[in-house]
């Protein structure tokens, strides 16, 4: 089993009612993510309040989305033929492991055996830690949110905010241990000037950087990054060879649409106008910057989403993250309960796709449908519309099998599109019901506990018992041509 | 104006008085009310869930009932929502152009009830009377895909004797999903817990939505803890007059 292999079975490895399960018995991470999707979630209204033309911004930020992934063959073309003119070199990974294998190629090339890193999801799709690490290179992460992570050996639970689960008090424990600071204060300035005296000298030292992209432009051949804390400035500049490893779909036509971008995916992610550091770079330069410049374009499960025209917009995503933070189920639950790199409303429609649904089936189950992701998303993915898409797939190739078929769901639900094919064997339902509830109802008229899957409901929640007369049946006696009502007073 | 009321099955099944509310209110302002018999269900279970080719027959059976129905009304804002988001692209589906242009003739003749009252009718005070302390309780599908806005709020306002609260984060879920609240019954069941802590914190004895299916979800934890907060469906809050008349 390769590094990466190892990795990638750390995630996937229970359902979604199974992890949530556990999680919410963890008060502390849950008072911890609903505070801090509160607190982002305040920002992020304020300041998208204040544009006039936030809807505006959205539709073309999903237009100029939707038209290159109808053209992303021509756009990557394009992309690559700029970059190169500008000294930089491209290269195209299928796949996590030709991912890997390029940047460790590249990295044992350049004889380091430390890297340094930006935040980046990619890198955490393909598990390139890990990979880097069973070979003897050690990746240094300088986003300091990474590093907590990191320093943790935990996992995100957040792409904008991977530490968001983790409040002050404990990431100063993990500071006060791993960097041997037993002194350490608890103010976020004392945790901040920890973390930057510890990273400095790493940037001064280290040769070589590994960072993602939020977007590669492709009539400049350029990339672009926004940031908060600088160290992806740090990391850009200083180091004699940079290596960044960018999804395919993240490529936009020309430097202008930026002006969209800039506005909707700062706003979105942190609830800033403007992020504090926006770096946008092309090839190289002599005297100034890396002397070597890699991209890496990464696949990795990508394209067969765009061959399906229900659920090719899950591929828009800019990844700011509005979607998780406007989401009720992971304000309960956090991101750990996806069990996947991609949390929130897009890890439930991204992360089954990436795996062809073979793995995180459960994933688009994961929502009550209630919209608000779509509602907060800057380049308006319908994420209700694929989720129910891609339960759709679900249920289908469920039904492709002997266990599927005969499943109570399955029973169930042909049952009921049964019944409601016609109202007469539906009356006769209601009829059937109403007797057969008896046996459930409670004497104060409540249905409190019921069996099998229907269990899930009563465990926190009483049913009332169904009435002795339907509406229709009411109708019918009271109402209908030649009803003969019991008292004609009410309806004279 | 003759209205037709599509009931949806699980108000005909578990909340008969909405019904008979809805056809009260509506006769009150001097609309004539048919039922037609034949009339089951939106599909929306089916769709939700994933059981997508099943959900057809039972649109293309909602169409065949109403397709020459003058104006249809249905108490609950997510059938709506189901019909409006997700009919056409069903009848696209299943490659029936036929039921893709008779979705399309109909629904511009489907009314959620408020959306019914205030922007067909042009009416806001029904002449009720309510004399309670009431919580409204927007639901996901009323302002997330109908835009409902502030419709029932004025509707409420509206009503002699009723002293509205307001409910804090108000466009929050409240976990029920349909079958989410039974596939993902903890985190459900979490959602309700914060959801039903805002409307005790209002106070209001009654709390009222334009959809039964939230309400049912709500009653069924304020039931459970035994709490004094009982739900009503906007139409039985709006059906209520001085006299107690009621359907
Ligand atoms: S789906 Fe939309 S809201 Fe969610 S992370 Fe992507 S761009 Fe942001």
């Amino acid at each position: 089993m390769t590094a990466t292999e190892t990795h990638a079975s750390q995630w996937h490895t229970r359902d979604f009612p199974e992890a949530a399960r556990d999680l919410l018995q963890d008060s502390q991470t849950r008072k911890n993510v609903q505070h801090a999707t509160n607190v982002i979630q305040g920002k992020r209204n304020k300041v998208v309040a204040e544009l006039p033309d936030w809807e505006e911004l959205r539709e073309s930020g999903a237009q100029v989305k939707a038209h290159v992934l109808r053209h992303l063959d021509h756009y990557l073309t394009q992309f690559e033929e700029n970059c190169t003119r500008a000294g930089g070199h491209v290269h195209w990974a299928a796949d996590a492991a030709e991912a890997n294998r390029i940047i460790l190629g590249l990295v044992q090339q350049h004889e380091a055996k430390e890297v340094i890193k930006i935040k980046t999801m990619t890198s955490e799709e393909i598990g390139l830690n890990r990979e880097l690490e069973a070979h003897g290179i050690r990746p240094i992460e300088t986003d300091l949110a990474e590093l907590i992570i990191q320093m943790g050996k935990d996992r995100p639970s957040h792409f904008v905010a991977p530490a968001l689960h983790v409040n002050r008090a404990q990431v100063r424990a993990m500071f006060q241990r791993e960097m041997h600071l037993p002194e350490l204060g608890e103010e976020p300035e004392d945790l901040a000037t920890a973390a930057r005296i510890y990273l400095r000298e790493k940037y001064l030292r280290i040769k070589v950087a590994i960072s993602g992209g939020n977007f590669l432009i492709a009539d400049t051949g350029g990339l672009c990054i926004v940031e908060s804390e600088g160290n992806g400035r740090m990391c850009l500049t200083l180091p004699d060879v940079l290596i960044s490893l960018v999804g395919i779909e993240k490529v936009i036509p020309s430097f202008e649409d930026l002006e969209i971008f800039l506005q909707t995916l700062p706003r979105s992610a942190t609830g800033e106008r403007m992020n504090p550091y926006n770096s946008t770079w092309c090839g190289v330069h002599p005297g100034d910057g890396p002397k070597e410049f890699h991209v890496v374009l990464l696949d990795n499960g990508r394209s067969p989403i765009l061959a399906d025209r229900e659920a090719r917009q899950t591929l828009q995503c800019i990844r700011c993250a509005a979607c998780l933070n406007a989401c009720p189920v992971y304000h309960q639950t956090g991101g750990h309960a996806y069990e996947s790199v991609y949390a929130g409303p897009i890890g439930a429609i991204l992360t089954p796709q990436l795996h062809s649904m073979e793995e995180g089936r459960s994933l688009p189950y994961a929502s009550s449908l209630c919209g608000a992701c779509y509602q907060v998303c800057p380049v308006k993915i319908n994420i209700p519309e694929v989720l129910i898409h891609l339960r759709g797939k679900v249920v289908q190739e469920d039904q492709a099998t002997l266990m599927g078929k005969f499943s109570l769901w399955n029973i169930g639900m042909q049952a009921a599109a049964f019944l409601f094919k016609d109202a007469s064997r539906l009356a006769m339902a209601e009829r059937i019901g109403r007797v057969g509830q008896k046996a459930l109802v409670s004497k104060n008229g409540f249905i409190e506990w019921m069996p099998l899957m229907l269990s899930g409901w009563t465990q926190t929640r009483d049913l009332k018992a169904m009435p002795e007369q339907s509406f229709r049946d009411w109708w019918a006696k009271e109402k209908a041509p030649g009803a003969k009502p019991a008292d004609r007073s009410d309806h004279a | 104006m003759r209205v037709s009321l599509f009931i949806t099955c699980y108000n005909d099944a578990l909340f008969p008085q909405t019904g008979k509310a809805v056809v009260n209110v509506l006769e009150r302002l001097g609309h004539e009310i048919e039922f037609r018999p034949e009339q089951t269900c939106c599909g929306q279970m089916h769709w939700n869930t994933g059981y997508l080719r099943e959900a057809v027959p039972i649109i293309r059976h909602f169409v065949k009932v109403y397709q020459d129905a003058e104006t249809v009304v249905i108490p609950s804002s997510s059938c709506v929502s189901m019909m409006r988001d997700h009919y056409v692209k069903a009848a696209e589906m299943d490659g029936d152009a036929k039921l893709v242009a008779d979705v399309e003739a109909l629904l511009p003749r489907v009314y959620e009830f408020s959306e019914f009252l205030v922007r067909k009718l042009g009416v806001e005070d029904v002449g009720a009377t309510y004399p309670h302390k009431v919580t409204y309780h927007a639901s996901c599908h009323s302002m997330r895909s109908l835009h409902l806005g502030d419709i029932p709020i004025r509707l409420l306002k509206q009503v002699r004797g009723l002293d509205l609260q307001p409910v804090q984060n108000a466009q929050e879920c409240c976990g029920f999903g349909g079958t989410f609240s039974i596939k993902n019954a903890d985190v459900s069941s979490a959602m309700l817990a914060d959801k039903v802590r805002m409307v005790l914190n209002t106070g209001a004895e009654v709390c009222t939505a334009v959809d039964n299916s939230c309400l049912m979800h709500l009653y069924g934890s304020l039931h459970r803890q035994r709490t004094f907060v009982r739900t009503a469906h906007i139409a039985e809050i709006l059906a209520a007059t001085a006299e107690g008349a009621e359907a």
